[in-house]
């Protein structure tokens, strides 16, 4: 998975009507028009009956607009934000279990202290560590524990809120004409 | 009352105002055929497979704007309508396909005649369905003809398991649609629209490059309008053929790969292309990196995500065809009043009928040579009205059929462009005669297309349905031959039919239908005007055309339209058929 340093990489977040099929029509018109997702996210919204997906794209820009066009053009798809770099806060859960036996332990305690990460389970030969947080921090614990030997690993996606007081539903991606 | 899901949905096509399903029973939906047994307001054509019941649905959308409906059991039923869906999707075609399924307890258990028509359909229709409560029934199909028929038109498949259609439910026909993520753009921003008009007052060479969406926004008025009060040059695509009148001077007929020279250079050279419900394809481009260099573009299309798609845009408009050119006419006209005239073009207009003159399409039918295809529809054409309707498969003798068809009126062209679907005229042209009985309906095929959905001519004779079907017969797969003749050394490698199987006179007649076979060019026109004079059957015509013409002229795949071929002597042998693929 890339960090948020690459430019290619884009945020955008999907409010989708909560319906049979709606996560394989999008991820079919990914495939289809060959977008490339980095993640994808699905969950319940404040609102009954409809889903936010946050979709890290991997795009030229000129792309981006017929990436976000074309998911306009779903039926179930309701509205589409596209997160500027640095206008939203954005983050992500990842699980690791990591070789940790002996000596190598404390090191990787010590990891998980300065990364301010939460120990979830521990064995003779592994430590599980629990992060949250944005793709670029996630990405540099990640590196230092690769040393260690990363057992297994589970991560979410990102997901993503636009900063101030407004809510997606205010804030329609403006198609080209409007 | 309470009514069954099979009751609701016949009731609910008619509230739609259906008068005819082209379909074909089976078991998941035979509960839909039982009621229409007392429904004489809705006619059920039975079509011999599926695909034809599709292509017939497009047929009557293409020539009445009006939604056509096909319908096919579950399973191998409706994946034979995946083709012609796809054909709609990409040309636009309003069709609602409704499909039984099998029961909602045994969907995904691999049931018998049982395929997933909704996950296959996903990528192929505008959107779909699959309705697992009968109380869902009614508003579905309300959705399914909104969707269908309104903002860019396309395909919609209703997928209708069994239990759902035996259910019993309320009859409420709903004042409404509720679909909060669909709201098409319909009328173009009056700002843009001006910006529009400066522009093509300050052209120099400007070109109206005109599309199908202009005929699906039933734009043809409104286009006159702006074309002749701004002395503006015409290209109609395949697509819009007949979107304008071929016999106004300021049309300059088909643009594109087998285009006419004057078509594909006034764009090449124009510095404004005035995109009309048009959305350059590869077919009218060639290279998009060579395409129309020097020009300026203004995009109209009802579709956002088809501005900027191939071609970036100075002006995009988002709208309603008819809408936004009628604004664009009405604002064009009144700054012309302002200015006490149009813009003088003459200089543009006279340089485009030098070429024309210079660079007319070309052919030579010698009176005791081999009988030519393009021949054949001149003729076909000068035995014609202004109000028949023209039908064509996919390959030469569509481009034939495109170049020397000479076509006055909107709907009375239909073929498969985008898909270019093999086999698409005879249940088209079948389809198209429901829709316009009163009208003569002509299908110029090949023999290769024909051979694919020939057995619709039983439901022609059955239905009593009669069309004319004119095989522009060469015993090849002309158009791949075309190519394999010009860009891969003449190796002939699965093209070879043989014209004399099968025997298209003695096919006809076993269909029910008259047939004739033309060998020779004096007889052409006796046969058309014998074909023309049956009204109460469909006749086929085996014209037995020379296997060695090809279509001119032509632009390589991948080539810049820079680089057109005008007559086969020019064909470069040099030209490489691997920088895109044949299609």
């Amino acid at each position: 998975m890339s960090t948020n340093g690459n430019d290619t990489l884009h945020t955008i977040s999907v409010l989708v009507e909560d319906k049979p099929g709606v996560l394989t029509r999008v991820a079919n018109l990914f495939s289809a028009r060959g977008f490339n997702i980095d993640s994808l996210a699905v969950g319940p919204t404040e609102m009954h009956g409809l889903s936010r997906m946050t979709i890290v794209v991997d795009v030229e820009t000129k792309t981006l607009e017929q990436v976000t066009k074309q998911l306009n053009k779903l039926v179930n798809v309701i509205k589409i934000l596209e997160h500027d770099q640095g206008s939203a806060v954005e983050r992500e859960l990842m699980l690791v279990k990591v070789r940790a036996g002996g000596e190598q332990r404390q090191r990787v305690m010590e990891i998980a202290t300065v990364f301010r990460v939460n120990i979830v389970d521990v064995t003779n030969a592994t430590i599980t560590l629990e992060a949250t947080g944005k793709p670029d921090k996630l990405q540099a614990l990640l590196s230092l524990l690769e040393d260690f030997g990363v057992v297994e690993l589970s991560r979410t996606g990102r997901i993503a809120l636009s900063r101030g007081d407004r809510g997606i539903k205010e804030r329609v991606l403006k198609a080209a004409n409007d | 009352m309470k009514i069954t899901g099979a009751d609701a949905l016949l009731k609910a096509l008619e509230q739609e105002g259906v008068e005819v399903v082209f379909g074909i029973p089976g078991g998941a939906s035979m509960p839909i055929y039982d009621p229409l047994v007392d429904r004489s307001s809705i006619r059920h054509v039975l079509c011999r497979h599926e695909q034809g019941a599709g292509h017939a649905a497009e047929g009557y959308a293409w020539v009445t704007g009006k939604v056509g409906v096909c319908m096919a059991t579950s399973g191998p039923g409706a994946t034979n309508l995946v083709t012609p869906i796809a054909d709609a999707k990409m040309d636009s075609v309003p069709i609602v396909a409704i499909t039984g399924q099998v029961p909602t307890p045994v969907v995904g258990n691999d049931a018998f005649q049982e395929a997933d028509i909704t996950g296959i359909t996903i990528p192929i229709t505008k959107h779909n369905f699959l309705v697992k409560d009968v109380a869902d029934v009614v508003e579905t199909v309300r959705e399914a003809f909104h969707i269908a028929s309104t903002g860019r038109p396309g395909p919609v498949l209703i997928d209708l398991p069994k239990d759902v259609l035996l259910a019993e439910t309320t009859w409420k026909w709903p004042d409404h649609v509720t679909l909060p993520g669909y709201k098409p753009t319909t009328k173009g921003n009056q700002r843009q629209v001006v910006e529009a008009v400066k522009m093509i007052l300050k052209a120099k060479r400007p070109v109206l490059y005109v599309g199908g969406g202009v005929i699906k926004a039933d734009a043809h008025k409104e286009l006159h309008d702006l074309a002749t009060a701004g002395q503006l040059p015409v290209v109609t695509t395949l697509m819009a053929r007949g979107a304008f009148p071929d016999s106004n001077e300021l049309c300059l007929g088909m643009p594109g790969m087998h285009g006419n020279y004057t078509a594909v250079t006034a764009m090449q050279k124009s510095d404004l292309l005035v995109a009309l419900g048009a959305r350059f394809d590869d077919r009218v481009t060639g290279k998009l990196a060579a395409f129309a260099p020097h020009a300026k573009v203004i995009h109209v299309d009802i579709d956002p995500a088809e501005i900027g798609k191939n071609r970036a845009v100075d002006v995009p408009i988002v709208g309603d065809c008819r809408d936004v050119i009628g604004k664009m006419a009405a604002e064009l006209i009144a700054r012309q009043e302002e200015a006490g005239g149009p813009p003088d073009r003459s200089a543009w207009l006279g340089q485009l009928r030098e070429w024309r003159q210079a660079h007319p399409y070309r052919y030579d039918q010698q009176p005791d040579g081999p009988l030519k295809p393009q021949y054949c529809v001149e003729r076909l054409r000068a035995f014609a009205d202004d109000d028949t309707i023209l039908i064509s498969g996919v390959g030469q003798h569509q481009m034939y059929a495109s170049q020397y068809w000479r076509f006055e009126r909107p709907r009375h062209w239909v073929n498969s462009g985008g898909l270019g679907t093999m086999g698409f005229a005879v249940p088209a042209a079948m389809g198209a005669k429901v829709g316009q009985p009163d009208k003569r309906v002509v299908a110029i095929d090949g023999d290769g297309c024909f051979q694919m959905t020939a057995q619709e001519l039983a439901t022609s004779t059955t239905e009593h349905i009669p069309f004319v079907t004119a095989i522009l017969n060469n015993g090849y797969l002309g158009m791949v031959r075309q190519w394999q003749e010009l860009f891969f050394d003449e190796r002939y490698s699965g093209v070879y039919l043989n014209p004399d199987v099968p025997d298209y006179v003695k096919l006809a007649e076993a269909y029910g239908a008259v047939g004739f076979r033309v060998d020779h060019p004096e007889e052409v026109d006796a046969v058309i005007e014998k074909a023309y004079a049956v009204e109460d059957r469909s006749v086929v015509i085996d014209f037995r055309v020379d296997p060695r013409e090809m279509v001119f002229p032509m632009v390589p795949s991948g080539a810049s339209n820079d680089d057109i071929i005008l007559s086969p002597d020019q064909a470069s042998p040099h030209a490489d058929p691997m920088e895109a693929p044949l299609a």
